[in-house]
């Protein structure tokens, strides 16, 4: 049986995800099972970049649009400098042919990792199935994390 | 050294020069032997645990003007 290994990604930067889609695509070429667990920030990372992001009562509707997401929208987690330190930083990577957030998560779902939505946060939120992108295997609270994480020798927070 | 496929990843960083050599060897039998190009100085640590890791045999990496040529067999 392959060896698994499970990723929390926790937070909604772009560098913290291109730091958890390397490593979860660096394992699944190294033939380990792959998991993903968005939750919270992590979320941010695969809504959808297009349309609405539909949501009930109206701090839910602020927090939304004030905490919009998608992989185009992710900021840095350091000298983001509202967007000039990203824009550099993109143009760094584009340069060094550095994979985009959307080219590692492709490259991830070929790879074969799983990625998994957190509930709880989903309904704090206010986030429907909707709100995420089509790659997202499914949908679970942390019973689904730590039945996977028990069997993972290798389980990370990002 | 002779190999059977060669796999150009000049110009890739981590982790794509080991997410496309396993991919690439999919399509070798085993015994035979795949050369992978690549720029990253990280080759030289990850080729060996990539292949430690997943039961292949690094038979060498060539080092030459900044480039490396890793030498893969299939065993799985």
């Amino acid at each position: 049986m392959a060896e698994k290994i499970t990723l929390v990604v926790f937070s909604g930067e772009m560098d913290k995800a291109m730091a958890a889609f390397n490593i979860a695509i660096g394992a699944a070429s190294m033939g380990m099972e792959v998991s993903m667990f968005f939750t919270f920030w992590g979320l941010n990372i695969i809504k959808k970049n297009e349309g609405l992001i539909k949501s009930r009562g109206l701090m839910r509707k602020m927090l939304n649009s004030m905490n919009r997401g998608g992989s185009k929208r992710l900021p840095l987690s350091r000298f983001h400098m509202a967007g000039l330190g990203k824009w550099m930083m993109g143009k760094l990577m584009r340069e060094a042919r550095f994979p985009s957030v959307d080219e590692l998560i492709a490259t991830a779902k070929e790879a074969g990792v799983k990625f998994i939505v957190c509930t709880n946060t989903m309904g704090v939120m206010g986030l429907s199935k909707e709100a995420f992108i089509p790659e997202v295997d499914s949908f679970g609270g942390v019973a689904a994390y730590l039945a996977e994480a028990k069997e993972g020798r290798v389980n990370l927070f990002v | 050294m002779k190999a059977d496929a060669t796999l150009d990843c000049i110009g890739l960083y981590c982790p794509m020069p080991i997410y496309n050599t396993a991919k690439k060897l999919k399509e070798l039998k085993p015994g035979q032997v795949l050369e992978v190009l690549a720029d990253d100085e990280g080759i030289k640590e990850d080729m060996p645990a990539w292949c430690r890791t997943t039961g292949n045999e690094l038979l060498g990496i060539e080092e030459e003007n900044g480039e490396y040529k890793a030498y893969v067999r299939k065993n799985k």
